[in-house]
């Protein structure tokens, strides 16, 4: 298991090797300039000569490329002599639009995002799998029928479709929720709680119809089981039969696929975050996008590539430990 | 003196989009304690059903009628709740495939512990002792090092007698096995019959051993019921139902017998054509279509035999003459039989 998992850590650090070297070479071979970009509108060509000096720009690629990666671990220095700039580990280059450094961004708004995708992510689990329970225990049943045309609803309908409805609908019409704005959940909860509520029930809508349809299917893959039979032969109560034998065996495969979605979301929740103007990863690479900031572009791609690779990392390790069955060697 | 278990004209029926399926119609045994009843017909003869419905264990869109009584107490008519406290502790049962029936992610002491935690109040430690006892007695070697194994750690026999280890877990009086050997090689077979067959002895059960082969209960059982379609069709003793049998059904199964001592090429011939669909039961008789003695137009397609004594005592459903049925056995079927065994022996 130990060598299993450092072999996969290699492997994790080579996919996002790839991943970076891939969104280098695309932006290498963007017609757009980059020292242009940076220089901003009153350039002279011998200020973009210094810019893409001070950039390394005038490097061979796999020499600008070989300096990012080593910035990301060591730290590097941009340009030489006076005009030189420090960027520490973990660098990942400065903003062209405001010569922030690209890290200290991500964390400025990784709360934002984490906010988001923990708190939709307690309420679809909580929905998505007491409904899809409840649907596979009373298949046929009004709950069931009516709970599956929601759930369809969910699935089928566009997030900033949803998210407009729901701002429409409380903010406008009814007034019950201020304009949500991040708030810092440690200093002010209830503030926290109330800009965050529609940005959750608007990704927790998608999710929760995605997993009440998937934990329904399970359940009732898996109260057709043999082995829940025996649970009943042995005389288990109905509710040790559902939860114990049942539920467990169905939700496994669930709670994986929850694992790599959380690290999808942690990444940023680009149409979310936008349509409720919540300043997260997701808006940052939606406006860094608009205004070609490739350095931005470049480190949020590569954030939310390491959530995504590290969610598969873990839930791989997870589903060693939940089903006996698999051994990772 | 009554006996354990007496099952009276138990019918059930399950509702389906393609209709009313009659899996169970009219089925009458008794069981009693250290005694063994097989359950012999092919597949689809309404064998599982006919157990799940004493257990209580039919899901679906059922109906139960006639009734079962076990110990005294009857079990149709009963609360749910009720039944489901016998379940496990007074009677328990063993299926076909063990690999499926036991839960993939629990340890298999685990799933001994429940049942008997459940049913006895006893402690984890106690429970856990009792676990190891119960898999070293049916034959699980070093069970104290095996008992935190998962099933799929275990071969398709060792299986089986954790299933078994965790049946008599609170000592059942009633064991229903249901097709215990189907899943499982030839040489083990034989071991876990013999296996159910002792712990019978000591433990005193009653036990139902359901199998689609007429060899397995010829082994091990003291009496024999061969259902049809839903229906009882010859129940009488193992000697009965064996060496004399009357029903052309039995004789179809009785040439198609399974001899564990003997290669599959060896084996007897088949029934030609297939069990009906208990949605559409042939009318009169319903092993007619495939019965080589058949009588058509009349009486076999237009009455359903009556389930009657015949010469000897056991009860037999066909229209076949006293006469004519010892003739035929004792000219078509005796010597095919016999010879099969010279053959193959
Ligand atoms: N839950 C159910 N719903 C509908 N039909 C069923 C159900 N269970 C069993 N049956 C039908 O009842 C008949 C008898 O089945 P079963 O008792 O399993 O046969 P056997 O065990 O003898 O092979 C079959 O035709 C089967 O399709
Ligand atoms: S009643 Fe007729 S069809 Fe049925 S088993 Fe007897 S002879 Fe065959
Ligand atoms: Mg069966």
């Amino acid at each position: 298991m130990i060598r299993y998992i450092v072999r996969r850590l290699i492997a994790v650090a080579g996919i996002l090797l790839v991943i970076c070297g891939i969104t280098f070479v695309i932006f290498y071979v963007l017609p757009a300039d980059p020292a242009t970009l940076a220089c901003g509108r009153a350039c002279t060509p011998e200020r973009i000569a210094e810019i893409q000096h001070q950039l390394g720009l005038d490097r061979p690629i796999y020499q600008q490329f070989f300096d990012y990666v080593v910035g990301i671990f060591a730290g590097r220095t941009f340009g030489t002599g006076e005009a030189a700039v420090q960027c520490p580990f973990p660098c990942l280059g400065f903003s062209y639009q405001n010569n922030l450094p690209v890290w200290s961004l991500l964390m400025d708004r990784l709360p934002v995002s984490a906010s988001i995708a923990i708190g939709a992510a307690a309420l679809w689990l909580l929905v998505g799998l007491g409904a899809g329970v409840i649907s596979a225990l009373r298949k046929g049943s009004l709950w069931d029928r009516g709970a599956m045309v929601v759930a369809l609803s969910g699935v089928s309908l566009p997030v900033y479709f949803t998210a407009l409805v729901l701002l429409y609908v409380f903010y406008i019409r009814l007034e019950l929720i201020p304009y949500p704005e991040f708030v810092n959940p440690f200093t002010d909860p209830a503030g926290w709680i109330s800009a965050m509520i529609l940005p959750w029930i608007t990704l927790a809508f998608l999710f929760s119809a995605m997993y009440a349809r998937l934990t329904r299917a399970g359940m009732l893959d898996t109260m057709a089981e043999n082995y829940v039979r025996t649970a009943r032969a042995k005389g288990l109560p109905e509710r040790t039969v559902v939860v114990k034998h049942g539920m467990r065996a169905a939700l496994t495969p669930v709670i994986t696929i929850f694992g790599i979605d959380l690290g999808q979301l942690l990444g940023g929740a680009l149409i979310t975050e936008t349509v409720f103007g919540m300043p997260g990863v997701g808006q940052l690479a939606y406006q860094a996008i608009g205004t070609i900031d490739q350095p931005v572009i470049m480190g949020v791609t590569l954030f939310a590539a390491f959530f995504i690779v590290f969610a598969n990392l873990i839930v791989d390790i997870l589903y060693a430990v939940l089903d006996p069955r698999v051994r990772y060697t | 003196m009554t006996s354990l278990l007496e099952v009276e004209d138990l019918r059930v029926r399950f509702s389906t989009e393609d209709g009313v399926v009659r899996a169970v119609d009219g089925v009458s045994f008794e069981v009693d304690r250290g005694q063994t009843l097989g359950i012999v017909g092919e597949s689809g003869s309404g064998k599982s059903v006919t157990s799940l419905a004493i257990m209580g264990l039919l899901r679906g869109r059922f109906t139960v009628e006639g009734s079962v009584t076990l110990g005294g107490d009857e079990l149709v008519r009963a609360d749910p709740d009720f039944v489901r406290e016998l379940r496990g502790n007074r009677m328990a049962m063993i299926f076909q495939d063990p690999l499926s029936s036991l839960h993939p992610y629990y340890t298999v002491g685990n799933q001994i512990i429940e049942a008997y935690r459940l049913h006895t109040g006893a402690t984890k430690r106690v429970a856990r002792k009792r676990a190891v006892d119960l898999l070293g007695r049916v034959g699980i070697p070093q069970p104290e090092g095996r008992i935190d194994d998962y099933p799929h750690q275990f071969s398709g026999g060792m299986r089986q007698r954790v299933m078994i280890a965790m049946a008599l877990a609170c000592d059942p009086e009633l064991l229903i096995a249901d097709e215990p050997t189907t899943a499982l090689d030839v040489t083990v077979q034989a071991q876990i019959l013999n296996l159910i067959a002792d712990l019978q002895e000591e433990f005193g059960t009653a036990v139902i051993l359901i199998t689609h082969d007429l060899g397995v209960v010829a082994g091990v059982a003291d009496e024999a019921l061969v259902m049809y379609a839903g229906r009882p069709v010859e129940h009488g003793t193992l000697r009965q139902v064996f060496y004399e049998p009357r029903h052309p059904y039995t004789w179809g199964l009785l040439s198609s017998v399974t001899r564990l001592d003997r290669e599959p090429e060896h084996r007897l011939r088949p029934i030609s054509g297939n069990p009906p669909s208990l949605i559409d039961v042939p009318s009169g008789c319903p092993f007619h279509p495939r019965c080589p003695y058949r009588m058509l137009p009349e009486p076999c397609s237009t009455e359903v035999p009556e389930y009657a004594p015949v010469n000897g005592g056991h009860l037999v459903a066909c229209h076949l003459s006293e006469q004519e049925r010892t003739e035929t056995f004792a000219r078509d079927i005796l010597p095919r039989v016999q010879s099969s065994v010279r053959k193959g022996g």
